[in-house]
């Protein structure tokens, strides 16, 4: 089972335009801002927001292919939604909401309340199939939701943000129960979230969405330590330059240049993460082969560490202890001598 | 739509002298017709003017009229209102103008309206008789599509703005679990908006139940075929004004029903 899927689709703020594909078996997760454009990429899998143009294939059935002029609606994909505010059928009953889907695929009334009965005690919830939905809980809600699209059985599985609704402790038992039963679903299975977190406790895989775009691909380690947007280098807490290397030094393209070793020569990411960020009153004649002079902006206190924001050529954000502010005596709005190290520069083709 | 409660209002603030006269006028002017409406009803020989044939057959045809009329609503103006609620297409605004204009328009010109189309000699009139043998003007069905002409639109509106309010993605829900949009109609978006359809019915029942200028112009005034309660009441006058202050006032309890059953949709927002 895959998902192969080129999504060119208008959004109200931007267009979307997203390739992906999700083989059996892996978990990918879809991370990105508000407003990346997440939602909208599941709708359109769905079939619920047309395609401009593109194609979306499962498992070698085109679902929609403009071009083509084939368009399957919603309801004869083979695919389940489950929505960040559930959207249970308020007029109906838990058990009902269940059988839904069955009973949309003709079966027989009695047939499909048993069958939602199964899946109820299969997310561990026997004994609330009588009750309305708007008497559940957050996490009990999303769990019928879960039973609701599971049951009918879908080779793609989409998850829009479940556990944003949840609280925290709530979130804790809902994303463990979560991960077994996706565990043992045998379909293509896509989660968007815009929890870094919760991404990569649950994903194979993680796509990072921003502006309608994919920005990046890769196993969750892979993408934290090599960052190729502001948004994930922000969440991995890391400061990003992109430039063009030749013979070990980057150009940036948002001004100044740093020195890198083993920089292959072409457009790179140069990652440098804040704690390798050195601080002096006056120039330093030391080591660093990188050394230039900025002003403190913000001073930010995060525990036992103080991130010091810098404008200079280039900007950047170190981390250094309170012991050390205090004796830089560093305000915002100081000047200060920045120094990196060459080797603490972590360079990759972009 | 919360009642606001009477603990949190800020202390009351007092009103100019001359607001406070007008004001008075002002609900005076709608307690002294009702007043003057109760205080002339015979009520010792109520139930027998009730039960007089001329007000039984006003008060059934009457039932039967706005019943009917309510019904043919429902089955033609949620479709309607369902196609200016999700759909778009050209001159919609247009059509839903047109749909509406029976709200205010004088009932009477709509009488005259439905005259001209479905009369003897009018736009479909004609045809309807010579090649359908059937005759609206002045018989009961001409009395029931007067008071649809009329009501409708109350229906119409009110699912309208039901459906509108309503979130669709219950709908995109039930289409991801595989119902058809036929089934999506029935078993998800109008058991949401029943509330709407509800209030709707209830208000374009109510107007039906009172119309006098379209049904006497297009229908008539036939006892027993299109005199409606109204219609009665107005000829009773005349001859037997207990018959038409009895009328009045069936009309009157019907009417305060109705505002007490919509109380939370119409006085519920202060």
């Amino acid at each position: 089972m895959t998902l192969e899927a080129r999504v060119l689709a208008d959004v109200s703020a931007f267009e979307l335009d997203v390739e992906l594909a999700v083989g059996a078996g892996e978990l990918v997760a879809v991370l990105g801002p508000n407003g990346a454009g997440k939602t909208s990429l599941l709708r359109a899998l769905a079939g619920l927001l047309p395609l401009r143009s593109g194609r979306v294939t499962l498992d070698g059935v085109v679902l929609e292919d403009p071009a083509a002029g084939i368009r399957l609606p919603s309801e004869r994909r083979p695919i389940g939604l489950v929505f960040q505010d559930y959207l249970l059928f308020p007029h109906l009953s838990v058990r009902e909401n269940v059988a839904f889907g069955l009973r949309a695929r003709g079966m027989a009334r009695v047939v499909a309340m048993g069958e939602a009965g199964r899946w109820l005690e299969r997310v561990g919830m026997p004994a609330e199939g009588d009750r309305k939905p708007a008497s559940l809980s957050g996490g009990q809600a999303q769990r019928v939701a879960l039973a609701r699209v599971l049951a009918t059985n879908p080779a793609l599985l989409l998850l829009d943000e479940p556990m944003a609704a949840l609280d925290a402790s709530t979130r804790v038992a809902f994303r463990r129960d979560l991960r077994q039963h996706l565990e043992s679903f045998r379909g293509v299975r896509l989660l968007v979230t815009h929890d870094p977190l919760e991404a990569m406790a649950m994903a194979d895989r993680l796509v990072i969405l921003e502006h309608g775009r994919m920005l990046q691909s890769g196993t969750p380690a892979d993408v934290t330590q090599h960052p190729r947007s502001r948004y994930v280098a922000d969440l991995v807490g890391v400061n990003l330059f992109r430039g063009r290397a030749s013979h070990d030094v980057i150009t940036l393209a948002d001004g100044g240049s740093l020195t890198a070793a083993g920089a292959a020569d072409g457009d790179v990411f140069a990652v440098v993460h804040p704690r390798t960020v050195a601080l002096y009153r006056t120039r330093p004649d030391g080591t660093p082969r990188n050394v230039w002079e900025g002003r403190a902006i913000d001073l930010d206190s995060e525990g036992d560490r103080v991130r010091v924001r810098l404008a200079g050529s280039p900007s950047i954000v170190a981390e250094v202890t309170p012991a050390a502010v205090r004796d830089l005596g560093l305000d915002r709005g100081d000047r200060v001598w920045i120094g990196v190290k060459a080797t603490e520069i972590n360079v990759y083709p972009a | 739509m919360a009642l606001p409660t009477r603990s949190r209002r800020t202390p009351r603030p007092s009103a100019p002298l001359p607001i406070v006269i007008l004001a008075s006028a002002g609900a005076a002017f709608f307690i002294i017709p009702l007043l003057g409406l109760l205080l002339r009803t015979p009520w010792t020989s109520a139930w027998q003017q009730l039960g007089s044939p001329e007000v039984l057959t006003a008060l059934r045809l009457s039932l039967l009229a706005s019943l009917s009329a309510t019904a043919i609503a429902l089955i033609l103006g949620v479709p309607l209102a369902w196609s200016f609620a999700r759909l778009t297409f050209p001159g919609r605004s247009v059509l839903r103008a047109l749909t509406v204009l029976p709200m205010v328009l004088p009932p009477v010109v709509g009488g005259v309206a439905l005259l001209l189309a479905f009369g003897r000699r009018g736009l479909l009139g004609g045809w309807l008789a010579t090649t359908l043998g059937v005759h609206l003007p002045f018989t009961t069905a001409g009395a029931i599509m007067a008071e649809t002409f009329v009501a409708m639109p109350f229906l119409v509106i009110t699912v309208e703005a039901g459906l509108r309010s309503m979130d669709t993605r219950f709908e995109d829900a039930a289409r991801t679990l595989g119902a058809s949009r036929w089934t999506v109609l029935w078993r998800v978006t109008l058991p949401l908006v029943r509330p709407s359809l509800i209030a709707g019915a209830v208000l374009c029942w109510a107007r039906a139940l009172g119309e006098f200028g379209a049904t006497i112009t297009f229908a008539g005034n036939f006892p027993g075929r299109t005199q409606t309660m109204p219609l009665a009441v107005y000829l009773a006058l005349e001859s037997n004004p207990d018959a038409a202050i009895v009328l009045s006032l069936v009309l009157l309890a019907v009417s305060l029903a109705v505002l007490i059953g919509l109380r939370d949709r119409w006085l519920g927002a202060s």
